[in-house]
């Protein structure tokens, strides 16, 4: 019976005896052949020449302990031994290891191929060539992912028999805007004392200490205030979106809504995009909000404006029209997160290693596609002159 | 460990196991002995906590009373950290395979030899073949990730893996369930010439009656909170009605009729 203690692989159990008498080479392996030893064993077995030995005998009835890893390296010694054209004249192991030999010996054992992977100019333009459809295709699956959600939204607002989950819908609404509101309080009110404080800084040199108000008003109504609760939201909510829809793949649960009939862009897309695309303006108005009052505390000990003559010239920076620019922002920021979130999670295939990767990806996507629409409005809002 | 009584070696001993969630007693002053060398099958209703057991004992849930040593050494209260003495010295086949998706299948196989020993690569592939083979697995399966797997094939991917380290002791969550019977014969009878060749010790916890017909040395029933260890002989006329029921009702039945 097996009876291992815990060895440690440099311990010296186990050895290969040589013996050498005109054409014949005795290999005698004595202690405990086993897969601890058999790194050292290996070693030592790959330095073994038959060195013009006709005959080769392996003893192993010294063999204290076998199992398959020690029983593979005798093995294959006996077949390297053979294909150099020795003769292996007697193979002998102790009574008890005869099952496992007569299992092991039964085997065909072919030794794992390693994939060999290309290299080279060929293989680089090959790489950037499928790069390039790759992306294209994700572009035009995407759009084809728009045009679906945006049908299946119109027609369950449309259509009264078709109802909206509000369940899910009012859950979303919770979960990606009510718990969200202490991280981006906390981020907006700091971004709002760093810009008073940067602001004030330059601004003081010149005297006009006063327009950091100005910077504030304008600054975190038209742009920094949407930017900053979308980019929070994607990293939080867009990768929960991806994520958990990812896990439901994983499950088969899509799977089974499909097959029942239900929606998946009304189940599963719908409640989130639209849950977000109420959400976020609520949030970016909050961010505003807190945002001022954090660049009002920055003014009031960095530069000793007062509360009343803050709001003051704050009532004279900004007009409403200022609020509603930034503001106008949020749902479509809202849509792109949620759109890229739930398209990337519905792209998950069977296996844990998808969910993160393209969690990962939904999250870049939807923050590239928030920058890039951000620089779109700004261009737009200066054609038309707001 | 000693030498002198090989066959009547206990290597996992459970005394008064007690696990209990939210004040809901599982496993109530549980006694259990493995030999080694046996294969002992564990059966059992629906939440009588058949893997809450099997995870006991391999030190993944922490009972809320009692002893386990598995090779004479505590598991039930240490972290799985500690353990490395005895995780060398076992193998566990989880239900799902839990083969790590993001590896291929040879390299499955290599996680346990590269994190325990200091092989070099082409003995690494060797031995990953040879595991394969062991398990009746085609050498093109090596290099195939598992979502590229069928069901059976998962599970003789994680029982080579399972049987990296060549362990003494097997552990086997509901191996043939989601097999056919064709595929699940072929898994019992895999086992069985594996321990026998292998002298493994096999904890195996199944639904399946004719895995426990064709392979299992004694079977450990789950039943009222408590266990109770027999053969299929015994246990036939047990006084427990679940055991009564279980081994007579109609599938009990037709696959104890094959066993005469």
């Amino acid at each position: 019976m097996r009876n291992r203690p815990l060895a440690a692989p440099d311990a010296t159990q186990a050895d290969l005896h040589l013996e050498k008498r005109q054409n014949l080479l005795r290999l005698v392996p004595v202690g405990d052949w086993n897969v601890a030893q058999s790194p050292r064993l290996d070693l030592i077995l790959q330095g073994l020449r038959p060195d013009g030995a006709r005959e080769a005998e392996i003893d192993g009835r010294q063999v204290d302990e076998l199992d398959s890893a020690g029983a593979w390296l005798l093995l294959r010694t006996k077949r390297d031994l053979e294909q150099a054209g020795v003769r292996v004249r007697s193979f002998t192991l102790p009574e008890r290891y005869a099952p496992l030999l007569h299992t092991m010996e039964a085997e065909n054992l072919a030794p794992v191929k390693h994939a060999v992977r290309p290299r080279g100019f060929k293989y680089f333009l090959e790489r950037t060539g499928r790069g390039t459809m790759h992306a294209l295709g994700q572009g035009y699956a995407m759009l084809g992912f728009l045009g679906r959600v945006t049908v299946e939204a119109i027609e369950a607002i449309l259509s009264p028999r078709r109802e909206l989950p509000v369940a899910a819908f009012v859950r979303q609404i919770e979960e990606t805007g009510l718990t969200a509101l202490p991280i981006v309080g906390l981020l907006a009110f700091l971004i709002g004392v760093v810009l008073a404080y940067q602001g004030a800084d330059q601004l003081r040199r010149f005297g006009a200490e006063i327009f950091t108000v100005d910077l504030l008003g304008v600054g975190f109504l038209r742009e920094l205030g949407g930017l900053v609760t979308a980019i929070i939201v994607a990293g939080r909510s867009g990768s929960a979106f991806t994520a958990h829809i990812g896990t439901m793949r994983v499950n088969e649960e899509v799977d089974a809504m499909e097959t029942m009939g239900l929606n998946i862009a009304e189940v599963l897309v719908l409640p989130r995009v639209l849950g977000l695309v109420i959400a976020l303006p609520l949030l970016t108005f909050y961010a505003d909000v807190v945002g001022l009052i954090g660049g009002m505390v920055m003014c009031y000990f960095d530069l000793n404006i007062t509360v009343p003559a803050f709001l003051r010239e704050l009532q004279s920076a900004i007009t409403y029209k200022t609020l509603l620019v930034g503001l106008i922002k949020a749902p479509v920021f809202a849509f792109l997160i949620g759109l890229v979130g739930c398209f990337e999670g519905l792209r998950v295939e069977r296996n844990a290693e998808s969910v993160g990767r393209l969690t990962t990806r939904s999250v870049v996507e939807s923050i590239f596609l928030i920058i890039t629409f951000d620089a779109a409005f700004s261009i737009l809002f200066s054609i038309l002159g707001i | 460990m000693s030498d002198v009584h090989p066959k009547s070696e206990v290597v996992i001993q459970v005394r008064g196991l007690v696990n209990a969630f939210n004040d809901k007693v599982i496993h109530d002053h549980m006694n259990l002995d493995v030999m080694r060398g046996e294969v002992l099958g564990v059966v059992g209703g629906s939440g009588t906590g058949k893997s809450v057991l099997l995870r006991s004992i391999i030190g993944l849930n922490h009972p809320t009373s009692g002893s386990i040593k598995v090779f004479g050494m505590e598991t039930a209260d240490v972290d799985t950290e500690d353990l490395k003495g005895v995780q060398l010295r076992w193998g566990v086949l989880f239900q799902g395979g839990a083969l790590f998706s993001s590896q291929t299948v040879a390299e499955n196989i290599q996680v346990p030899l590269r994190r325990y020993t200091h092989m070099s690569q082409e003995l690494m592939d060797e031995i990953a073949a040879m595991k394969l083979s062991l398990v009746g697995l085609p050498p093109d399966a090596a290099q195939k990730y598992p979502s590229e797997l069928s069901g059976g094939m998962i599970k003789r991917a994680g029982l080579a893996r399972a049987l990296a380290l060549d362990p003494e002791l097997l552990f086997l969550d509901e191996p043939t369930s989601g097999l056919d019977p064709i595929s699940a014969n072929q898994f019992d009878e895999l086992v069985r010439s594996l321990q026998q060749s292998l002298g493994l010790t096999v904890f195996m916890v199944t639904h399946d009656i004719d895995s426990l017909r064709s392979i299992t040395d004694r079977i450990a029933v789950l039943v009222n909170k408590k266990i109770k260890v027999g053969t299929i002989k015994t246990l036939v006329n047990d006084s427990d009605p679940w055991i009564h029921e279980y081994f007579s009702g109609a599938r009990g039945r037709a696959a104890l009729a094959g066993a005469a």
